[in-house]
Formats: structure tokens, C-alpha cells, sequence
């Protein structure tokens, strides 16, 4: 498949690809009593079908913010937010909850996964409110745990997971459903290198099949394995690139010392 | 999502904290068995009234001393010196609708047998009154109009008397002292039980010819009561005109002015029973229904704990794309399942303690299909209410808020 750094937009003969995610000046404030707070100030970006895209920043900058108005868990202050050309703003809660169900993969900062409930229960959560049959959420869920390399651990509880383990059933969880977009708030935050480099393989091969991800991270050794690096200060974009020579996460594994598990 | 699977999910929230739920569905538990209970015994004792009524014949009818207010309840009856014995005999001799009549005194008595002793009602008159209250003998026979031309020293007993003096001796033909005079038992009476009507024991009874009552115990020649039976049913409301106009005109009483007497009919009897025993029914089982509430307030409580700490679930859960209405349905239907389960076995509660409450008195358990069915929707509709704000509640939180709530 596609292992070429090269943005397809610049590819000469091909149609442009399809905007998925188109935010215009983003702004969000917090009112917090008298002084408000501006975590985002006018962050715009746009995001084609296909794209693997990381953001970076100090801590503080407004990434979260900023991917919980990607998810529609959040809305903005003032600005524009078109998900497959459709504005947000416009929609209802329920059907928010539908896009948020089906379309968005989301994968928290801090796991979120419920205590005294199995992993595989866990990451069939979704798809008890996405209309799909109880053995067929099952069916998923198993498939998503074992892609995520824990096909072996689905009646383990979280507090029985480490904490890559758990990361990756939060992983498995934004996947079941199926989305075209994954969002993922520090996937890799608090794991190891080898670990971190694993999940990045993961998301390379489903990036791969045609995912859409979005990543914020804090290490650009991460950064390096997206097609794209967004950079936050102050709750704006500061810098947009492209990433030449993009490593493969698959062939990085093979040089890392092996020692855990 | 289905609803099996949604009240999967209520189940294993609830089994995560048992105590605490089990705690909660008691109060359901306790209003529901209360008001079961209630209703159950309450319909079993109208029942029984009523077998009991209509057992003493439905052509019967009782002429009572004392006055009658216009509510139907009878004041301070038998303290008035208005009912004699030629007012008996001229019923039957000028009420054509009169079959029989049978005259009464009562008075209160100290029995002995041997060593034993009771304290009982002494009831005199003759011997058609068994006819008239068809009235059956398990023992012996009645006492003769022999003895009540003589006032014989003879007596028919209950079987609450029997079993109190006699044990397993025979009483017929025994001597008993009753008010330190010696009497000789003739007969036992077939028990009829406790009258639900009145509450008291039937068969905690003697009955000694009307004379010998009159001479030699109350010293007074006044009836408390006569017994009539009417030629039929249909002609009960013809005799009980043709008595209040016959002992109306006897007493001399104006028109307008309140008799000095009353005349009842079964039928009347039943309805009044059976509208006290309604009202005393209902009454009892809307004190029990208070239970009920704070039972459901109990719920409310719980479910507002309960919304509070799982707020990063509910965030959680909406964030992953459960709607509103997914929320609410989850939370209304654990507060459901709470009271439900609660009104279930309230209901398995009460129908034990009313089972034990009417064997007790010898009443039948009655509880109609209808009565559980109600007990059932109305936990339903008392988890519905009280889970239905704090349902409302975990729906409208924000997902980010919930969240990050720590
Ligand atoms: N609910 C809130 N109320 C008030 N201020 C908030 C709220 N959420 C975020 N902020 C503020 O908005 C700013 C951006 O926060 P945000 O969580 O987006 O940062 P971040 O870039 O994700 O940081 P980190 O890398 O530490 O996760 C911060 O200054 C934060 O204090
Ligand atoms: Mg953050």
C-alpha cells in the first residue's frame, strides 16, 4: 500500500481529495467568573480524506479543546466547524450523538475506560447505541480488541491491564463502530518508547485502509510517523507541515530492544 | 438498544451496590406488602360478613330496643324498656308477611364446670330461635317449650363455651353453675366462628330459656330483641313495614317522632357491613399506601447518589454517542427495576401476612388477580415517578463536564 510521504494533494493528475474536516477560526473562551479564559483564538484547519495529521504544543495551548470541538463534544465560541462539509452548528444533539457514535472515533486523554467492567465490554459500549445486533457488537468488539493485539485479554477487568494495555482497549473502543475519523488526544502519553511505537504502527496500517487520524501529541519521535504536523501556541496554529521521509512504525519496532511483556 | 439489554445493564449497576438497593426496595417492600395485606384482609372480612349474613337466611328480621338515628346506626339499643313480650305475639298474630318469632334477653354470666371458669354472654329465649337462625346442632338438642313454661335450669352452649369448660368430656347432660345457679346442658351449637360484621365470637355464647333469664338472673321482664322470619324473601320489606307501623301504633309513637324501636332487614344489614367494611378497607390501605411514597422518595434519593457518582460514566457514555433519551431510558429504568423488584416482593410479603392474618381469624384469603396486577403498575408508576427527575438529571449533563468531574 501507500508508504510514500509524498501530500496527495500534490500529486499531478489527481482530483483533490475530499475535505472531511474544514475548521474556520476557531475561537473558545471559558467564563470563569469574572475573567474568561481564550483557549482557542482563531485556529483554523482543514483536513482532506486519508490525511494522518499530528498536533503538537505546550501544554496549555488549546490541543484539547481544539479536538473536543473536532469530536462535536464540544462547540465553539465563534467560528465555523464544516465536518464533511456540514456545519455542526446547525445539528441537532441526537444527531451529534450519531456522529460521535458512528462517524468519530475518539480516544481520550486519560483512558476512560469503566472499572469493574471487562475489556470487551468496554469497547462494546458503542455499539449498544449504534442499531447493530448484541452478537454482532460482540463480533466487532473481539475483531477490535484482537487488532489492537488483545485478543487474549477480553474478560480482563482495567485495573488488570497495564497501562499500554488499557490505552489500547481505548483504542479498540474508538474503533468498533467502524469511524472514517479517529481522533486521539495523547495516545501514547505516559507509555513506553516501544509501546508508544506499537499504537503508532497500529494507527500507520489503518491510516492505511483509508482511516482519517488526528493526534495530538507531546514528543515529535510520535510526530515523525504522521503524514502531517500542526503545531498550537496560544491557541493558534503556528506552523503546518509536511513530513518528508516518514519512518515506518513496523520497521522501527524491529530495532527497538525487546524486553517487555 | 433494546430493552433487554438495558435492564441487563440496571440489574448489574444495582448488584454492584446490594446493600444499598436492597435497603432502598424496603420501603417499597413494606408499602406494598402493607397495602396488600390490608386489602386482602379487608376483602376476606366483607366476604365472610357476607356468607354470614346470608347463612342466617335472607328472609330474616331483627327487631331491636333503642332509637335509631337517621345515619342508620343504632344508639344506646336495648337500654330502652320499650319491647314486651305481647308486642312479639302480636306480630305474629297482625303481620300476615311474619312466619315466626322468637323473643330475646341478654345478660352476662359467670360459668362454672369443675374446676373451670368463663365469663360469657348469656343470651335467653325459645326454642324456634335455632329454626329462625337455622341454627344446627353438633351435640344434643334444644331446650323444649317445656322448659321455658317451667324456666327450667337448661342450657344450649357454643362451642367457644365447650371448649373452655369441657375439653374432652361430653357436655350434654353435665351440671354447669352459671351466676352460681346449677344448669344442665341439653346441647351444643354447630360453631359459626368470629362474625366479621361485629368482630366478636359467635360461639362464645349460652342460651337458657327466655323465662328462666327473665325470673331468676336479670329480674326484668323486658325483650332486648326479637328475631322474625319473613313468609319469604320478597315479603322481608313488607314485614319490616308491617312490624314499624304495627309496634309504632302499639307504643303510641306521633308521626314524625323517633321510634323507640328498630326493625332491620338482612338485606340492609349486608349493605351497611359491607359499606363499613369498604370504607374500613380503603382507609386502612391508604395508610398503608404512605409507606408507599416514602418508599419511592427513598428511590429518588438513591438514583440522585447514584446519577452523582457515575457522572464520568454518563460522560463517558455520551461522548461515545448515547443520546439523551439513552441516558434517561438507562437511569429511569434501573429506578424501575428498583421498585419493581421491591413491589414484587412486597407482594410476596403481604399475601403471607394476610394468609396468616385471615387462617388466624378463619376468614378466607382473598386477593383478586386485579388487586396484584395494581400492586404491580403502581411500583412501576412509583419508580417512573421519583426515578423520573433524577434520570432527567444524568440526561442533561454535558459530556465534557462529566468528563473531567473528579
Ligand atoms: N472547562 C474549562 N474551564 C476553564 N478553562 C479551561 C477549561 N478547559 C480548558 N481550559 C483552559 O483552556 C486552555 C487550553 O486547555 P487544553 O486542555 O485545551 O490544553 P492542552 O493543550 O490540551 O494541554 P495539555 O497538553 O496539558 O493536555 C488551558 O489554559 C485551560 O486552563
Ligand atoms: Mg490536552
Amino acid at each position: 500500500m501507500a508508504t510514500t510521504s509524498q501530500p496527495e494533494a500534490s500529486l499531478p493528475g489527481t482530483k483533490d481529495p475530499e475535505t472531511v474536516i474544514l475548521a474556520e477560526e476557531i475561537h473558545k473562551y471559558y467564563e470563569l467568573g469574572e475573567t474568561r479564559v481564550h483557549a482557542l483564538r482563531g485556529a483554523t484547519v482543514k483536513i482532506a480524506r486519508g490525511e494522518f495529521v499530528t498536533i503538537m504544543g505546550a501544554s496549555g495551548s488549546g490541543k484539547s479543546t481544539f479536538m473536543n470541538i473536532l469530536g462535536c463534544l464540544d462547540k465553539p465560541s465563534t467560528g465555523r466547524y464544516l465536518l464533511e462539509g456540514v456545519d455542526v452548528s446547525s445539528l441537532a444533539k441526537k444527531e451529534l450523538a450519531a456522529i460521535r457514535n458512528r462517524k468519530i472515533g475518539f480516544v481520550f486523554q486519560g483512558f476512560n475506560l469503566l472499572s469493574r467492567t471487562t475489556a470487551l465490554e468496554n469497547v462494546e459500549l458503542p455499539t449498544l447505541y449504534a442499531h447493530i445486533s448484541k452478537a454482532e457488537g460482540e463480533k466487532r468488539s473481539r475483531e477490535a480488541l484482537a487488532l489492537v493485539g488483545l485478543g487474549d485479554r477480553v474478560a480482563h477487568f482495567p485495573s488488570q491491564l497495564s497501562g499500554g494495555q488499557q490505552q489500547r482497549v481505548a483504542i479498540a473502543r474508538a474503533l468498533v463502530n467502524r469511524p472514517s475519523i479517529l481522533l486521539a488526544d495523547e495516545p501514547t502519553g505516559n507509555l513506553d518508547s516501544r509501546t508508544s511505537v506499537e499504537i503508532m504502527d497500529i494507527f500507520q496500517k489503518l491510516n492505511d485502509e483509508g482511516l482519517t487520524i488526528v493526534l495530538v501529541t507531546h514528543e515529535p519521535d510520535i510526530a515523525q510517523f504522521a503524514k502531517r504536523s500542526i503545531q498550537f501556541r496560544d491557541g493558534k496554529i503556528r506552523r503546518d507541515d509536511r513530513n518528508q521521509n516518514r519512518p515506518l512504525a513496523s520497521e522501527v519496532i524491529k530495532n527497538l530492544p525487546k524486553l517487555e511483556d | 438498544m433494546d430493552l433487554f439489554a438495558i435492564i441487563r445493564i440496571a440489574m448489574r449497576a444495582l448488584a454492584r451496590n446490594k446493600m444499598r438497593s436492597v435497603l432502598t426496595m424496603l420501603g417499597i417492600i413494606i408499602g406494598v406488602g402493607a397495602v396488600i395485606a390490608m386489602l386482602g384482609v379487608g376483602q376476606g372480612a366483607r366476604q365472610t360478613m357476607q356468607e354470614q349474613i346470608q347463612a342466617m337466611g335472607s328472609n330474616l328480621l331483627f327487631v331491636g330496643a333503642g332509637t335509631v338515628t337517621r345515619s342508620g346506626m343504632h344508639m344506646g339499643w336495648g337500654s330502652t324498656k320499650s319491647l314486651i313480650y305481647d308486642d312479639m305475639l302480636a306480630i305474629l298474630r297482625e303481620c300476615p308477611a311474619a312466619h315466626a318469632v322468637a323473643p330475646g334477653s341478654s345478660s352476662s354470666g359467670q360459668v362454672v364446670f369443675g374446676n373451670d371458669n368463663w365469663a360469657t354472654r348469656l343470651n335467653g329465649t325459645e326454642p324456634q330461635y335455632f329454626d329462625i337462625r337455622s341454627w344446627p346442632f353438633l351435640e344434643g338438642s334444644a331446650f323444649t317449650q317445656n322448659d321455658v313454661e317451667m324456666s327450667a335450669n337448661v342450657a344450649v352452649i357454643g362451642e367457644t363455651v365447650r371448649k373452655n369448660l369441657f375439653g374432652a368430656t361430653d357436655p350434654v347432660g353435665q351440671t354447669i353453675r352459671i351466676n352460681n345457679l346449677p344448669f344442665r346442658v341439653t346441647g351444643v351449637l354447630v360453631p359459626k366462628g368470629t362474625s366479621a360484621a361485629m368482630g366478636d365470637d359467635q360461639d362464645d355464647i349460652i342460651l337458657v330459656p327466655l323465662t328462666t333469664l327473665q325470673k331468676k338472673i336479670t329480674g326484668q321482664p323486658w325483650l332486648r330483641w326479637i328475631m322474625v322470619s319473613a313468609v319469604s324473601r320478597q315479603s322481608s320489606y313488607a314485614a319490616q313495614q308491617q312490624i314499624t307501623s304495627l309496634l309504632r301504633d302499639r307504643h303510641r309513637i306521633r308521626a314524625g317522632d323517633d321510634a323507640d324501636f328498630f326493625v332491620r332487614n338482612l338485606a340492609d344489614m349486608a349493605d351497611v357491613a359491607d359499606e363499613a367494611g369498604r370504607v374500613m378497607t380503603l382507609l386502612l390501605a391508604s395508610i398503608a399506601s404512605v409507606s408507599l411514597i416514602v418508599g419511592g422518595i427513598g428511590i429518588m434519593n438513591i438514583m440522585l447518589v447514584s446519577v452523582t457518582e457515575r457522572t464520568r460514566e454518563i460522560g463517558l457514555r455520551m461522548a461515545i454517542g448515547a443520546t439523551e433519551g439513552n441516558v434517561q431510558q438507562q437511569f429511569l429504568i434501573e429506578a424501575v427495576v428498583l421498585s419493581l423488584m421491591g413491589g414484587i416482593t412486597g407482594i410476596i410479603f403481604g399475601l403471607g401476612a394476610s394468609y396468616v392474618i385471615t387462617q388466624t381469624l378463619g376468614w378466607p384469603v382473598l386477593i383478586s388477580p386485579l388487586v396484584i396486577a395494581i400492586a404491580v403498575v403502581f411500583s412501576m408508576a412509583v419508580g417512573v415517578f421519583f426515578g423520573f427527575y433524577p434520570a432527567r438529571k444524568a440526561a442533561q449533563m454535558d459530556p465534557i463536564e462529566a468528563l473531567r468531574y473528579e
